[in-house]
């Protein structure tokens, strides 16, 4: 500008203030620098020895699921009474970590959560991987696997008998909900990445990365003409997502809740699966992102008020599951079913109360640190509490499956399920296919939304000095 | 249009190479809203403001109006949850008719959750693809992205374009009008 202007605005008062969601005043350029460097500089050190554990344990899990298919499900644990164990066990534990991606990139965007910039894209990743080792399990655990991919189970179309597959099933419905949930988790993340595919095709200096991005940044220049109708089309998918992901969780509770299982059929399943995944993919945010914020130097970009914000939904959602929890109980007596009072005493006192009293003590006792902000703040306890978060909500599916299926209505038929060494490396297999997805995300796309962050800057406001405002706000 | 452009061009200087556009080069998005309230008074179609993110305010300051990609949202999802009642109607209820637990054969509550989902697999398809038509994306080449300073835009820079085939064009009149935006850094941009 020619003639310079000074003008001064007045501080908001301190307890107005806030802190910044970019600390230090970092510049659009520096924001451009340091999250596309993460993908374009030389191969960090600690990368290659990660992503190579990661990738036997993910083949150990493709070994397993060959034994499992060329021998059958007798490999695994479960068998009558207990007809699902680790397998739905594991399906809804990663669907359910899916879920905070979703969270945070649509429901947060909703209610207008500026910090939630940060750390969307790389939880939106997050739920893209998590429902792909979802989607194994299910698959995997019908035993003759092809008939699940065969068109007349699961595809609707019309098998053998020319027989269409039956719509009154919750399983059914479960297919459509969770293949949705995958497919519009990848158009939504897909769509946040076109901004930043055209910086790094703009900044690549090597053909084949100017050729890659250039083709899937979709010849990006940042019109305005152009942003306002990505704006309003982000709007309109975060405004679908959101009714989605409620819905996803929802229907996944209904393949129990429709059963007549004691333990099962009950009504608040649906919420309370809901807030138990958001609780859940909260805590695999956290565990993802303070490690990546400390290895890759994001401090300012993840600041600690992120880091309390989670903490804060960590600790809402687990207090609506222990809620949950409570209320399970109460219903229990007070429905006056013998049979479901049995299953919730058997449940917190018999054979596996310990497995009942592990998911009480990571959901519900573990958060309430959180009241605390201290704690909040504290990265290595946060890290840590994070960690137990996803130990209970894992045992939490597992307490409402195994439990409420290993007592029958007939003593005779009672059991009790251990699982076999190909379950568990199964299970500990699907985190090294997470883990190996993950690590190739963030070695080849930006993990950070660039051009979101550059906006939630004070200098990306029109109407602040540092945006360039002349005089005060003239809205 | 284009004629107009080549004769003024043409008394200047010899054409060899089309000009695409103009450029001006802005470094806060304050400046660059400024300067596009100034050119959409003067009456100009054919320009744009590129920027490294939305900025707040620049619809108004362009004098552009809300977005249609909502019908198309719209549209997908009510294609949606009628293919999801009209399949579920046909397959259980029509074409291979099953009675389970003696429910009706088909009921809009039980085919709800399959409809609801691809009402919002169909919208979500229907608004991106719908967003991308509207902007006539993707694209492979333009020759916006041939221009070196251009691409400082997906870092921190503000480009205002104001096309040669605008009919307001004049070489001279609007390199003018960009000077007076207060624009650090004006260039033409070769047609590639």
């Amino acid at each position: 500008m020619a003639e310079e202007t000074t003008i001064k605005v007045a501080a908001p008062p301190r307890e107005l203030e806030r802190e910044p969601l970019v600390l230090n005043n970092r510049s659009f350029g520096w924001i451009s620098d340091k999250i596309a460097g993460i993908a374009e500089g030389k191969t960090a050190k600690w990368w290659w020895p990660a992503f190579i554990i990661s990738a036997l344990v993910m083949t150990m899990m493709f070994a397993c699921v060959a034994y499992l298919i060329s021998t059958g499900v007798g490999v695994w644990g479960l068998n009558n009474p207990v007809g699902w164990a680790w397998d739905i066990t594991n399906f809804v534990f990663w669907i359910g970590i899916g879920h905070a991606g979703t969270l945070i990139s649509a429901v947060l965007f909703l209610l207008r959560q500026k910090w939630r910039t940060s750390i969307n894209r790389a939880a939106e990743a997050m739920t893209l991987f998590a429902v792909v080792c979802a989607g194994i399990f299910p698959v995997i655990h019908t035993g003759r696997v092809w008939f699940a991919l065969y068109p007349g189970y699961l595809v609707p179309m019309p098998n053998s008998n020319s027989i269409w597959p039956q719509f009154r099933s919750p399983l059914l419905w479960d297919v459509f909900a969770v293949s949705t949930y995958g497919t519009v988790s990848l158009l939504f993340w897909y769509t946040g990445l076109v901004p930043d595919l055209a910086t790094m095709r703009d900044r690549a200096v090597t053909k084949g990365r100017k050729f890659f991005y250039g083709i899937f940044a979709l010849g990006w220049t940042g019109a305005n003409r152009h942003w306002r109708n990505y704006e309003k089309a982000y709007l309109l998918l975060a405004g679908i997502s959101t009714p989605l992901v409620l819905s996803v969780h929802s229907i996944v509770s209904f393949d129990f809740a429709v059963s007549q299982v004691p333990g099962w059929h009950t009504t608040i399943f649906p919420p309370y699966f809901v807030a138990g995944a958001i609780f859940s993919g909260f805590g695999m945010v956290l565990t993802l992102m303070l490690p990546i914020r400390t290895v890759c130097g994001l401090q300012d970009v993840i600041t600690l008020r992120h880091v309390e914000l989670m903490g804060k939904v960590v600790l809402a959602t687990g207090s609506i599951v222990g809620y949950a929890y409570a209320m399970e109980f109460f219903i229990a007596w007070y429905g006056g079913n013998p049979y479901e009072m049995y299953a919730f005493k058997n449940r917190a006192f018999g054979p596996y109360w310990w497995a009942y009293w592990t998911m009480v003590s990571c959901n519900v006792i573990c958060p309430q640190l959180f009241w605390f902000k201290k704690v909040r703040r504290n990265v290595i306890v946060v890290f840590i509490i994070s960690i137990f978060v996803n130990i209970g909500m894992w045992f939490e599916r597992f307490v409402i499956i195994v439990t409420s299926l290993h007592r029958d209505y007939l003593p005779s038929s009672w059991s009790y399920f251990v699982p076999t060494w190909v379950d568990i490396c199964t299970f500990i297999g699907s985190f090294g296919l997470f883990c190996t997805l993950f690590l190739l995300f963030m070695r080849f796309l930006p993990l950070i939304a660039i051009s979101e962050v550059k906006g939630v800057t004070p200098q990306a406001d029109p109407h602040h000095p540092l945006g360039g405002a002349k005089s005060g706000g003239h809205h | 249009m284009a004629t107009q452009s080549q004769t003024q061009s043409g008394t200047t200087q010899p054409v060899l190479t089309r000009h695409h556009a103009i450029i001006a080069e802005f470094d806060t998005p304050g400046d660059a809203i400024r300067a596009a309230e100034q050119v959409r008074d003067a009456g100009f179609q054919k320009w744009d403001v590129h920027t490294p993110f939305a900025v707040h305010g620049m619809d108004a300051a362009m004098g552009l109006k809300n977005s249609k990609v909502g019908w198309f949202s719209f549209c997908g999802g009510a294609l949606g949850l009628t293919t999801g009642m009209l399949m579920i109607w046909f397959m259980n209820g029509f074409d291979y008719q099953i009675v389970v637990g003696g429910k009706p054969l088909f009921s809009p509550l039980y085919a709800f959750p399959v409809s609801y989902e691809l009402t919002i697999l169909f919208a979500s398809f229907a608004t991106l693809f719908g967003m991308f038509g509207l902007n006539r994306l993707p694209r492979l080449h333009h020759p916006l992205l041939r221009n070196r300073r251009f691409l400082g835009v997906t870092h921190d820079k503000f480009i205002l374009v104001i096309e040669t085939a605008d009919p307001k064009y004049s070489e001279s009149e609007t390199r003018k009008l960009l000077e007076k935006t207060g624009s650090k850094h004006i260039e033409m941009v070769e047609e590639t």
